[in-house]
């Protein structure tokens, strides 16, 4: 039922005749996004080529959106970049009753985390194993790999994991930088990033390919070794061929890696740049860790344990540097927001990146400060529709505990061992935005020195 | 203390069963939490709270229901 009252959302200035506003979408996003926030308030549109996107923010419309059934917003519909990435007929997203079976059964419930954080601790110590004493690192490329190697020991087995090296992590890399916006127009258009991200997949199918192979000449190995490839590659067509080819194994693992990847690895980056350019905001998280591991230095205890000064700051990390700043859906039926019409067929939209820049609801937003969140002032729980980095309601990411967990566990074993610092000025670091999924801008360099030399 | 679910945030993640399993069950087959009593008993208030706290998705309520039993 749509009320005839209902008034028309204004559509944003600028665009262009051809294209509208696709092309500032892939270049400068936020300024867009801004724009329609000044402009038109908490709904506003922009023309994605011909098609109207509605921009809704804050607390009231936030709600609606993020309680909206199915039927009602499809989030199914609304991201045709990802479909060349994960391959034909492995899908984006699955409905809310299925993201609920996942949880109930899968990896990312709750008891399951502690065995998560040692395998996750694991990794961190074999990545910085061969740091010695002092160095420097690209921020980006080495928590980029790090989170292939835990998100893949932690969803598919620490097998498969051992069977993967640098190669997969920089074609993963690759794959996400293709998944520029004119993918909402063609996402098969010949442009230099689409051509690379189909080559980058072809390349991930030949590694899974040659894993496969090895694994079928050697058998399936000691039982409790045993991990999701194993599984897969143990379901037969009646031929007794595999049931699964290697590109569709790839289609899985891609997409069951993709949620939790590029995601964590900038958040993991911009935690280490805003701890270090904002003054003492490090020494509080390090002087947390010391005093918890007097009792303790096992990680996968401690990763579950609150550290309120480490969740602050990685809260704070991701209310700035929210690493969706367009969340998607489409509309089935016509509908009406707070008085607002919108058409079925028109594509509606939240923004973590404008919502969580609200002054009234964050009050001083565009400066990092950890403290709102901590006890008496906690304003990401004020209202349940603010703070969304990670989305809300029916299709609030399902990876949120796993995710803060993981960071969690990363930094508790870094942070301890070693002295960080910027290598770079520190207003040098600067979001990637040109894609929709947003890195950094690379180099992203900082120094490392063990702590007591 | 009178328990409310808001079934549109609840996803089971299981950390309220973690943190007072007497009162909460997430059950294989459901889409939403099962509470066993919505109104607990005093000495499950301290997990019941607990519970609400650490929920990922704030999806438990707590109606105060004022004293004297009106």
């Amino acid at each position: 039922m749509t009320d005839p009252q209902a008034v028309a959302i204004p559509m944003v200035s600028g665009g262009l005749v051809d294209g509208g506003h696709l092309e500032e979408l892939r270049t400068d996003p936020i300024g867009l996004l801004e724009r329609i926030r000044s402009e038109c308030g908490d709904a506003g549109r922009f023309d994605l080529s011909g098609r109207d996107v509605t921009v809704l923010s804050g607390a009231g419309p936030n709600e609606f959106f993020f309680r909206a059934p199915e039927e009602v917003l499809d989030q199914a519909e609304a991201y045709p970049f990802m479909t060349p990435v994960f391959g034909e007929g492995v899908v984006f997203d699955a409905s809310p009753e299925r993201r609920r079976e996942m949880l109930h059964n899968q990896a990312l419930r709750d008891k399951f985390m502690r065995g998560h954080a040692a395998t996750i601790a694991r990794e961190v110590v074999e990545m910085v194993s061969d740091w010695g004493d002092e160095g420097e690192i690209d921020l980006l490329d080495w928590f980029a790999e790090l989170t292939i190697y835990t998100s893949s020991s932690c969803l598919i087995g620490r097998k498969f994991r051992l069977e993967l090296d640098r190669r997969f992590a920089d074609l993963y890399h690759d794959l996400e930088q293709g998944t520029d916006a004119l993918a909402f127009v063609d996402p098969y258009a010949p442009i230099p990033s689409f051509a690379k991200r189909d080559e980058s997949r072809l390349a991930l199918v030949a590694l899974v390919q040659e894993i496969m192979d090895r694994r079928e000449a050697a058998g399936p190995g000691p039982e409790e070794d045993r991990d999701l490839l194993d599984v897969l590659m143990s379901i037969r067509a009646e031929d007794g061929e595999l049931r699964f080819s290697a590109d569709e194994v790839t289609g899985i693992f891609i997409s069951m890696m993709f949620a939790g990847h590029h995601t964590t690895s900038t958040t993991a980056s911009w935690m280490v740049i805003e701890l270090l350019r904002h003054e003492g905001a490090m020494d509080l998280v390090v002087a947390e860790l010391d005093a918890l591991f007097e009792d303790s230095d096992d990680v996968s205890y401690q990763a579950l344990r609150a550290m309120p000064q480490m969740e602050a700051a990685l809260k704070e990390t991701l209310r700035m540097h929210p690493p969706l700043i367009l969340l998607l859906r489409v509309a089935k039926v016509d509908l009406d927001v707070e008085g607002r019409h919108i058409a079925a067929g028109e594509m509606v939209g939240a923004s973590p990146w404008i919502s969580n820049r609200i002054p009234e609801d964050f009050p001083e937003p565009d400066s990092f400060d950890p403290s709102r969140y901590l006890a008496g002032r906690e304003e990401d729980k004020l209202n349940p529709w603010t703070w969304i980095p990670f989305g809300a309601g029916r299709h609030r990411c399902v990876g949120a505990s796993f995710a803060l967990m993981q960071l969690k566990a990363i930094f508790s074993v870094v942070l301890p061992s070693f002295e960080l610092s910027l290598a770079q000025p520190p207003e040098s670091y600067q979001a990637d935005m040109s894609k929709m999924v947003i890195q950094l801008e690379q180099p992203v360099l900082i120094r490392y020195r063990r702590r007591g030399t | 203390m009178r328990i409310q679910i808001d079934a549109d945030l609840c996803q089971m993640h299981g950390v309220c069963e973690s943190e007072a399993p007497e009162v909460f069950v997430v059950e294989k087959g459901e889409t939403v939490v099962t509470v066993l009593n919505f109104t607990p008993d005093e000495d499950q208030h301290e997990a019941v709270l607990a519970a609400v706290e650490y929920c990922p998705t704030r999806a438990i309520i707590i109606v105060e229901e004022p004293a004297g039993g009106m």
